[in-house]
């Protein structure tokens, strides 16, 4: 097996860790930690399958990264609201929502 | 106003006002009129350029496939563009009576980023960018559903946002899949590949079950509901009007351009799921106390119209692709002003217990004939655009010799009535509250120029169905 063709498989096999840890975790952190494993895995898969000197795969990496950290920085932000309500009656001006 | 402006322009629009919203609090209603408005007229001078000529394309910046993007624009896309425009300054008129600052400047700059997103991905000419508008729509989405701020809009918000990222993940996975073995994402040159591939299924597979999940399809709805029901009005109306047919939409695109419609399996698959939702969820509705949950169950017993409609295209041709997208604008209007019509009421009473409801039909006649011609569509009586839908519906099963469609179709409608007339009911009887506080004005006729839109598409066929063309 070639070095690309076992991290493709690799990142196929975290893709499933993830997916099972999103179903069976129980509380959203973990959930959301899962969820950002599953996007991991993904990036694994498209860069084990650039050709030799393929750019491409990389730009696509770096917007899904973007992306996921957009994402996540939202779910963290629902999650602290729920956990601490108070904290929701006083959001600094431009802050929340957006 | 050539192509390289205006398809770049229909992004571009929505998404400076959204970002205007959010940066000049001070301005807010003029960006959201100016916005949506703009947005309106665009989709409206995509709709006219379109018909005759050959589908619309620009490469952004001059950057072709494989690494630009690209912008492409057939009858499909500029149907889907047109009536989001459409509805969108109706939503946005009823968010301007229905929130108080600080919620109506986050409302008018995350509804356009929404819009943005949603032009975008039916403008989108290959599967990244697809990828790219689907989270950045269903980020803005989340955000939305958020917005009212109860711990249980909150909850719902987060396993909301946890489904649309496994579903937008699922769909990346296949892409990638599809990369390594073809080594382009460009939706045309992919165009009929995807069955040679090696790998194709399975990415097929994967693609799939991530846009489904997306798009809440029966079983795959858990989050819908608790979402749709505990947003605010408007946000509700956009997302069960608009967001979830954008996966569908895309599914529709992956299945016939670059699958060819593959595979007998899928369609009977897709059909059965789509038959099964329409009951299932259709009782579901029936059964709910809460007007609003009522509600979205039923947004999820229409999206299985919608799948069993695209199912039937590879054996139906363009009797089942018509009835696809006259049951998906039907839907839109019927289901976003139902939702305006049924928010109006909760308001007024404070809560939105079906049999808590009082009798509004003198205080707020337009909300109530709002929810009785959504009814009208919903069920699919004449001349509604939701009896067309169906109609086209019940032809194509028949070409494709799918007889238990006539009976889940006419079991699917009398469970409508049922639901509908649930909601009907309540506005006529119970006891008077006169002293309640009125609504402004505009938050009703929203709701019925919306309702009354789902009904007079009735009249509309011929000219929807010249301006989407053949089948891809």
């Amino acid at each position: 097996m070639t070095g690309q063709a076992l991290y493709a498989v690799l990142g196929c096999g975290l893709f499933c860790l993830g997916f099972h840890a999103l179903v069976v975790a129980a509380h959203p952190l973990r959930r959301l930690l899962a969820v950002n494993v599953m996007g991991s895995s993904v990036f694994l898969v498209l860069v084990a399958g650039a050709a030799p000197g393929d750019p491409l795969p990389q730009a696509l990496v770096i917007t899904g990264i973007v992306v996921a950290v957009a994402a996540t920085a939202l779910g963290l932000n629902l999650l602290l609201r729920l956990a601490v309500p108070a904290a929701a009656d006083e959001p600094a001006d431009g802050e929340g929502g957006s | 106003m050539s192509d390289s402006v205006l398809l770049p322009l229909l992004v571009l629009w929505p998404l400076a006002g959204g970002l205007a919203a959010l940066l000049a609090p001070r301005i807010v209603g003029l960006v959201l009129v100016a916005g949506t408005l703009g947005n309106l007229a665009l989709g409206l001078f995509l709709a006219v350029t379109l018909p005759g000529g050959d589908p619309l394309a620009h490469d952004v910046g001059g950057w072709g496939a494989p690494l630009g993007i690209a912008l492409r624009a057939d009858g499909l896309s500029a149907i889907l563009v047109l009536v989001t425009a459409f509805a969108a300054p109706w939503l946005a008129l009823h968010a301007s009576a229905a929130y108080a600052e600080p919620e109506r400047r986050y409302f008018a700059g995350l509804f356009l980023l929404f819009l943005a997103a949603l032009n975008g991905l039916f403008l989108a000419g290959d599967l990244f960018n697809l990828y790219v508008t689907l989270e950045l729509l269903g980020l803005s989405a989340v955000a939305l559903a958020a917005l009212g701020g109860g711990p249980a809009a909150l909850a719902a918000s987060l396993r909301y946002l946890l489904a649309t990222l496994t579903g937008s993940l699922a769909y990346l996975l296949g892409v990638a899949l599809l990369y390594r073995a073809a080594g382009t994402l460009d939706l045309a040159q992919l165009a009929g590949q995807g069955t040679v591939l090696p790998g194709g299924a399975v990415a097929f597979a994967l693609m799939v079950a991530g846009l489904l999940l997306k798009a809440a399809v029966f079983p795959l709805h858990f989050w819908l509901p608790p979402a749709h029901a505990n947003a605010t009005p408007p946000v509700s109306a956009a997302l069960s009007g608009l967001a979830v047919k954008a996966p569908l939409y895309l599914v529709l695109r992956l299945w016939l351009s670059l699958y060819d419609g593959a595979w007998p399996l899928v369609a009977e698959l897709l059909a059965a799921l789509g038959a099964a939702g329409v009951l299932w969820c259709s009782l579901q509705a029936v059964l709910q106390a809460r007007a609003k949950l009522l509600v979205a169950y039923s947004t999820v017993a229409q999206l299985g119209y919608l799948l069993v409609a695209l199912a039937l295209v590879p054996a139906a041709g363009l009797t089942a692709y018509g009835a696809f997208v006259v049951l998906l604008v039907s839907h839109v209007l019927a289901k976003a002003g139902l939702f305006l019509a049924v928010g109006n009421l909760a308001r007024r009473a404070r809560h939105d217990r079906i049999d808590g409801f009082e009798r509004v039909v003198h205080h707020m006649p337009l909300s109530a004939g709002a929810i009785a011609l959504a009814g009208v569509s919903l069920m699919g009586l004449p001349p509604s655009g939701g009896f067309s839908g169906k109609w086209l519906l019940l032809q194509a099963g028949i070409a494709s010799g799918r007889w238990w469609l006539v009976a889940v179709v006419l079991l699917g409608g009398l469970l409508a009535a049922v639901y509908i007339f649930k909601l009907i009911e309540h506005t006529f009887g119970g006891s008077d509250r006169p002293e309640a506080t009125a609504l402004p004005r505009r938050m009703e006729w929203a709701a019925l120029a919306l309702a009354g839109s789902a009904v007079g598409l009735g009249f509309l066929g011929q000219p929807l169905l010249g301006l989407l063309g053949g089948v891809p």
